[in-house]
């Protein structure tokens, strides 16, 4: 059972296969990194693979990975291209838009740390991070749907070993 | 027609204001004009039966040397499929050239982004503001003496 694999080893499941116990920090997990909406937009060339990951040939769906049109739908922002100055201070809006918990995914070089614009780039940020926490850097320039999604998977690893009650305490 | 030919029918109609005409470059055949008779002499090569330059190809800012910035005109006649460069300088100090978008409309925005990154003040430009960078931006970044400031709204800027 695909489900029950998901889950935990630590599940216990009844004789009858109708009833199974499990803590609620695994089950609340589970359907968090199970449906991690992203908001809608993209910033670069970057965004050109992030779409076509999303596509049907990648097809992020499979993931629950959806774009939403409002912020505060979601619960990832994928930060898929150069960062300008001028775009920095609208990233930081959505991202104060969204409602805990939320996670950051840094996506190519431009993103992660300025890219081909580091030295003389006077109109980019130098990385994302320096306006925005971020979970998961993905190296690339782009990265290849492919790295996106493997991002992706490490941020459910990340979300699966978390625990909500101990983020809101 | 040729650039020549252009440039000859201009030096009949304007007798001042048009420098000589450099050719056997590398770019296409250019010549210099004054920059308060740019208005004029454009709004000529638009209106004239024999040239009808219909189209502004490209208009372009550059920080041309120590003491001056340009302006580059790139022309083309899609009715007579020929083409023309004229060039404008102007001094560093008081970088004023009168404005060519009310001869051909698509002048504004390229204007406007002469302004915003050269920092070349188009007179009679009906909304001179800047078009890439934000508006609280400080400075015209493609010129050759710019200092990338080391915080923009407070954010770090160098790398």
């Amino acid at each position: 059972m695909g489900l029950l694999n998901k889950l935990d080893a630590r599940i216990e499941q009844f004789e009858s296969g109708n009833i199974i116990i499990t803590s609620a920090d695994k089950l609340m997990n589970w359907s968090r990194l199970s449906s991690m909406w992203q908001v809608f937009f993209g910033l670069a060339c970057c965004a050109i693979e992030m779409m076509a990951a999303s596509a049907s040939h990648y097809d992020l769906d499979r993931f629950g990975i959806i774009p939403r049109p409002s912020p505060r739908h979601c619960d990832i922002i994928l930060i898929s291209g150069t960062v300008t100055l001028k775009m920095a201070s609208r990233i930081k809006r959505l991202w104060d838009q969204m409602p805990e918990p939320k996670y950051c995914l840094s996506m190519g070089s431009c993103a992660n740390s300025g890219g081909p614009y580091w030295e003389h780039g006077y109109h980019v940020l130098k990385g994302v991070d320096r306006v925005i926490p971020v979970d998961v850097y993905i190296p690339g320039c782009p990265p290849r749907p492919e790295a996106l999604i493997e991002g992706l998977l490490k941020l459910q690893e990340k979300i699966r070993n978390q625990s909500l009650a101990k983020i809101t305490a | 027609m040729e650039t020549a030919e252009i440039y000859e029918k201009l030096k009949k109609t304007f007798t001042e204001g048009i420098g000589e005409l450099k050719t056997n470059l590398p770019v296409n055949p250019f010549f210099f004009v004054d920059a308060d008779k740019v208005n004029a002499i454009c709004c000529f090569l638009r209106d004239e039966e024999s040239l009808q330059f219909d189209n502004l190809s490209c208009l372009s800012g550059v920080d041309y040397d120590k003491d001056n910035l340009a302006v580059v005109y790139h022309l083309y006649s899609y009715t007579l499929n020929h083409q023309l460069v004229i060039k404008t300088t102007v001094p560093k100090t008081n970088p004023v050239v009168r404005t060519v978008s009310d001869v051909w409309v698509a002048a504004e925005w390229h204007e406007r982004e002469a302004f915003d990154l050269i920092g070349v003040n188009f007179e009679g430009h009906p909304d001179l503001r800047r078009i890439l960078l934000p508006e609280d931006w400080e400075g015209h970044p493609l010129r050759k003496d710019y200092k990338v400031p080391d915080f923009y709204n407070g954010m770090k800027v160098p790398y």
